[in-house]
């Protein structure tokens, strides 16, 4: 739909007017009052309606949690495709995550509230685990998203990932240079480091930043910096070498920690619409 | 010589080459006159494989069928000076050995030239002319067409001194120059490269200086301006700027500069300052011009006859500097005189569009004539330069109490009044208030001068016919004209000083102010107020631009607030007669009109609503300024960071933005989100490059375009292919776009890219269930390249703030955690908005 003058002018004034605010407070905390309004309900429903014999998923209270559970889980992965699919029209990513993190939140209460408390080895409490799992990896993911931008960002200043690179291949060029007059065995240190990838390290290195094969801390501790000139050159050529694969490790490590809860998030929740079609089916089967 | 040729063409430019070719083609007897022993002087004299551009690119060349059962004209291609001389030249027959002969087939007109062939003199009546030359040889002919261009009298040095013989107003060949002093005058293309071939070669040794009176290239083109500054840079050459000569003298050249007399020593000047029509040879003939100003052109009949019947001109003397317009001239002028009928000129089918919409049904002729003689601006113009100029605007026709344009729309065109009158709205709370502007004026010169949004609405009085000039044409009329430009800017004074004390004036209250105001032009940085100050007694109105108000100095200066363009300033020490409070310093690159104090306070005794509006104003400012003093003095560092965060907010261009993508970096998780709805909202690739850019605190200015007041990307756009869309926004149109890299070079933010469209890729719901493509976001450059056309053309990328997307940006939509925002400076420039806690 082609924009219509005036009203697109209006729009645009109240983008710029608006105020600016994180996906947290989205709107007063639109979505932790709805979250917590259905999260209080839910609980004085259970604490007030006499259901017989027990509290149970199969009661008609038990059966309306289910269903409001099951609605807003697979709402709530839904917002895996907003996010990649940008269609037209006046929806916000920002407002979907503020919702999809407090209505996720309520979810610990209804989901809990629907089983009853009844646990067993059984396809349904498999069903709540995963969904606990998802809602626990979503809250880290929470937390990640609130503390490590400022550290992404004070670490990185002005320079992007490729710019580090860059400096590092430049760095690079300069020691191939300087180590020519070195005598074998601290030759053979800065090839070490030129042969090394500089995404060297496993992903756990990557996560806790800790890199015990590093040709480039090895070579520090092999030439000396008060050698011969060409060796206080290397020497101090690999510092800023090392200075520079550092920032660069601490911003793959912050970009890791800001995707890792993913893998735990997105693989549960794949899992956890599985297990509910199955405790779905299962309950009809055996009506 | 005894026969009598049915038509002398007199210069051999494209306008005269298309003529003689023309009559050629028909089997017309006719002669073709060179003054010099080559072809076309002014493309011989451009510097070897300079390349000729076919422009203006829009028009048609009266190639072949524009008109069935008439003969197609000469054709023409853009190419090398050598290609284009080369063909010349086989088409008159003319063997040159420094011009290479064209590899291709040439069609062979035989055209009767002659060469070293220099008028001195024209007599006799149309029928019966004898034209003598130089050699003393008469040649008789029935019709003369001239088309001597306006090569003939370079323009003069206005200083002592400016027939010094060392002064020159060309170069044929910079490697003719050893060891020299050269200073060049005149920093439009030909100038510079005139500057460059001198002083590049290290091996010729020239000592170059070139003398810019301002501190812009704008007459050049944007590859020629940067190769000027860097060649600067590089010590290759010195630009003088803001500098112009004072006196030739022998060995050197005094200039004035902005802080006094310098003199530098010259062995040869190069003068490349245009032209003005050889007058006087002209006049001789009988022929009469529209004006006694230099500048002007000869008089014409809508077929290029003068007021002498039989003499036709056509080509840069008729005022059509292009090559498209010289030659369709030369076909039109044959075609009249072998027919007796006018050729409706090229244009015609263009501007029967433009006038369509009109009421009448009138010709195309009918109503260039009403507006050249109705509209004041157009008064110096001839018919032929109207033609042009009407090619590029919107003409249209509004019933009573239609609005034309209304407040807060984008807009930065003129306007101009044909027939009728137009009211202005200047009340937002009344708009039954209004100023009547009558036929003949013009409006919409307040948002062409500012680049801001309309500061009124206007609606249609009575029946009103309008014309609207696209910013560019409107520029370039003012570019031309001085007298245009006067106007212009003394009505947009008049009219700023309406707007901004609201009603209850007319023009006879501001009428001492427009006449004791003047304009000034502010570089980025400089102050116009400084605080402290007790002489200056004088109040401002930014007329374009924008200025920082700070207290305190330097590094520590307190930022205090924005004033865009179009507010007043300066008005608190006026009032109170107390020094300066602040330091008020430009932006970016601004104008700002200062009124005398005295006269000002005049007006406010007078008009007592205006003073309580000035006082309005004041105690804003006063109350805005001590809170954020207030704030200061609690020590908690936030007015700092806030100051700290607007100086670096300046340096990024926030002065002249409208519309800027800011990211949050406390917020910012990394995900790249913004870039991906980016593209996945356009044809595929991104027009904002996240990481890249500066940060200053929590505040990262990523690569991505501001859509600035004054946009730099639009300074030459040669198939005028930017424009400002009705959102705002600062669009490049992809259909129109030559991909010639001009707007990239002119964006100081570099967030302009030189791309071809990408490949499509196979739809989400494909990727998503099957992994078919690259997903989502900007493909690959490999991918794009392995699927893509390889001759597809690159074309001018940038941001469109999403115009026609409902919903708005999507960068800011697809934004996971608010991180990403669409500001304007003048909203966001404030304590409120800057320190707001976003934490969580």
């Amino acid at each position: 739909m082609a924009s219509v003058p005036g009203t697109r002018f209006s729009e645009d004034e109240k983008r710029r007017d608006a105020d600016h605010i994180s996906f947290l407070k989205h709107r007063r905390f639109r979505w932790l009052w709805v979250a917590l309004l259905l999260s209080v309900v839910s609980i004085l429903g259970y604490a007030l309606i006499d259901q017989e014999p027990r509290p149970n998923g199969g009661s008609w209270y038990g059966y309306t949690l289910g269903t409001i559970g099951l609605l807003l889980i697979v709402w709530l992965s839904l917002l895996g495709i907003r996010k990649r699919r940008m269609s037209e029209g006046s929806w916000s990513l920002k407002a979907w995550t503020s919702a999809h993190v407090y209505l996720g939140l309520s979810l610990i209460v209804v989901g809990t509230l629907h089983t009853g408390f009844q646990i067993g080895w059984n396809v349904h409490t498999l069903a709540y685990a995963l969904m606990m799992i998802v809602i626990l990896s979503g809250i880290w993911g929470v937390y990640a998203y609130a503390a490590l931008p400022r550290e992404l960002s004070a670490n990185r200043g002005t320079m992007t990932g490729g710019d580090m690179l860059d400096r590092i291949a430049e760095i690079d060029k300069k020691l191939e240079s300087a180590a020519q007059p070195l005598d074998r065995a601290c030759c053979d240190l800065v090839l070490d480091v030129l042969r090394q990838d500089v995404f060297h390290g496993s992903a756990l290195s990557r996560l806790t930043n800790s890199y015990p094969g590093c040709a480039t801390r090895k070579a520090l501790a092999g030439i000396s910096a008060s050698g011969s000139d060409a060796e206080a050159r290397v020497h101090e050529l690999l510092t800023s070498r090392a200075e520079q694969l550092a920032q660069m490790r601490r911003y793959l490590r912050i970009r890791a920690m800001l995707e890792v809860w993913l893998f735990i998030h997105i693989p549960a929740t794949i899992a956890l619409l599985a297990a509910l079609l199955a405790h779905v089916i299962s309950v009809f089967y055996y009506w | 010589m005894s026969d009598v040729f049915k038509v002398a063409i007199i210069g051999s430019g494209p306008a005269g080459m298309s003529a003689a070719g023309q009559a050629a083609k028909r089997g017309m007897s006719h002669i073709l006159l060179e003054k010099t022993d080559h072809l076309s002087d002014t493309i011989f004299k451009y510097q070897k494989g300079k390349h000729v551009m076919a422009t203006p690119s829009d028009l048609a060349l009266r190639g072949g069928g524009y008109e069935e059962g008439v003969l197609a004209g000469m054709e023409f291609e853009e190419g090398t000076r050598e290609r284009i001389l080369g063909i010349w030249n086989k088409h008159c027959r003319i063997v040159d050995p420094s011009i290479p002969e064209p590899e291709h087939e040439v069609q062979d007109f035989e055209i009767n030239t002659r060469l070293n062939a220099e008028v001195v003199g024209v007599e006799g009546q149309k029928g019966a002319f004898q034209i003598k030359l130089k050699d003393g040889d008469t040649i008789q002919a029935e019709a003369i067409i001239l088309a001597i261009g306006t090569q003939g009298n370079p323009n003069l040095l206005r200083c002592p001194g400016a027939d010094h013989p060392m002064i020159t107003p060309q170069l044929d060949d910079p490697e003719d120059h050893v060891d020299k002093n050269v200073i060049v005058v005149g920093t439009g293309d030909a100038g510079i490269e005139n500057a460059l071939g001198l002083a590049t070669d290290p091996a010729l040794g020239n000592t170059v200086t070139i003398l810019n009176r301002g501190t812009d290239f704008a007459k050049a083109k944007t590859k020629n301006a940067t190769d000027l500054t860097s060649a600067d840079e590089e010590g290759y050459l010195r630009i003088a700027y803001r500098t112009s000569p004072a006196e030739v003298r022998d060995g050197e050249m005094v200039v004035e500069t902005e802080t006094g007399q310098e003199v530098i020593p010259a062995d040869m000047i190069i003068t490349r300052i245009g032209s003005q029509p050889p007058r006087k040879f002209i006049e001789s003939m009988g022929i009469e011009f529209t004006s006694e100003d230099r500048s002007a052109f000869p008089k014409l009949s809508p077929e290029f006859e003068t007021t002498k019947e039989g003499v036709f001109v056509i080509g840069a003397l008729a005022g059509y500097p292009l090559i498209k317009h010289c030659m369709n001239q030369g076909y039109d002028v044959i075609e009249y005189l072998a027919t007796g009928e006018a050729v409706k000129p090229a244009d015609e089918p263009l501007l029967e569009k433009v006038f369509e919409n009109l009421p009448g049904n009138r010709s195309v002729d009918y109503w260039l004539e009403l507006y050249r003689t109705q509209v004041d601006l157009f008064g110096g113009l001839s018919t032929l330069q109207m033609r042009e100029l009407m090619l590029d605007s919107i003409c249209s026709a509004f019933a009573p109490g239609e609005a034309i344009f209304r407040r807060d729309e984008p807009g930065s065109s003129l306007f101009a009044v044909a027939q009728g009158s137009v009211a202005v709205e200047v009340n937002p709370n009344d708009p039954s208030i209004t100023v009547p502007i009558e036929q003949g004026s013009i409006f919409g010169e307040v948002g062409l001068v500012s680049g801001r949004r309309r500061g009124a609405t206007v609606r249609a009085a009575e029946d009103v016919v309008v014309v609207e000039l696209s910013r560019k044409a409107a520029l370039k009329l003012i570019g031309s004209s001085p007298e245009a430009a006067e106007a212009v800017k003394r009505i947009s004074i008049e009219r700023q000083m309406l707007q901004l004390f609201g009603s209850g004036l007319t023009r006879e209250d501001v009428q001492p102010l427009v006449d004791s105001a003047v304009t000034e032009e502010i570089t980025a940085g400089k102050p116009v107020v400084t605080e402290g100050d007790t002489e200056d007694k004088d109040v401002f109105i930014v007329r374009f631009g924008s200025m920082r108000v700070e207290k305190g100095e330097g590094g520590h200066a307190t930022f205090l607030g924005l004033i865009p363009a179009g507010n007043l300033f300066g008005e608190m020490g006026v009032i109170d007669g107390q020094p300066r409070m602040s330091t008020v310093r430009a932006a970016v690159k601004s104008e700002v009109i200062r009124i005398p104090g005295e006269a000002f306070l005049d007006l406010l005794a007078k008009k007592p609503q205006l003073r309580e509006r000035a006082r309005q104003i004041m105690d804003e400012r006063r109350r805005s300024n001590e809170e954020i003093e207030s704030q200061k003095s609690r020590e908690d560092g936030t007015v700092d960071s806030f100051s700290g965060l607007a100086a670096f907010l300046f340096d990024e261009g926030m002065g002249e933005a409208t519309d800027a993508l800011l990211i949050d970096e406390r917020l910012c998780i990394g995900c790249d989100n913004c870039e991906k709805a980016c593209a996945d909202s356009h044809e595929g690739l991104s027009r904002l490059d996240r990481e890249t850019g500066k940060t200053f605190a929590y505040l990262h200015v990523p690569i991505s375009c501001r859509h600035c007041e004054h946009p730099h990307c639009m300074t030459d756009c040669p198939p005028n292919a930017i424009q400002r869309g009705a959102d705002g926004e600062v669009n490049i149109n992809k259909d129109t776009c030559i991909g010639c890299g001009n707007c990239k070079s002119y964006c100081p933010y570099g967030v302009i890219s030189m791309e071809p469209a990408p490949p499509e890729k196979p739809s989400f719901m494909s990727w998503l269930m099957f992994g078919t493509g690259p997903g989502p976001g900007e493909a690959s450059y490999s991918w794009r390249k392995e699927h893509g056309d390889p001759n597809k053309a690159k074309k001018a990328v940038k941001c469109d703030m999403c115009a026609g997307i409902d919903g708005g940006p999507a960068c800011v939509r697809a934004c996971p955690t608010g991180a990403a925002i669409r500001v304007s400076p003048d909203k966001f420039l404030t304590l409120a908005k800057m320190t707001e806690d976003v934490e969580n």
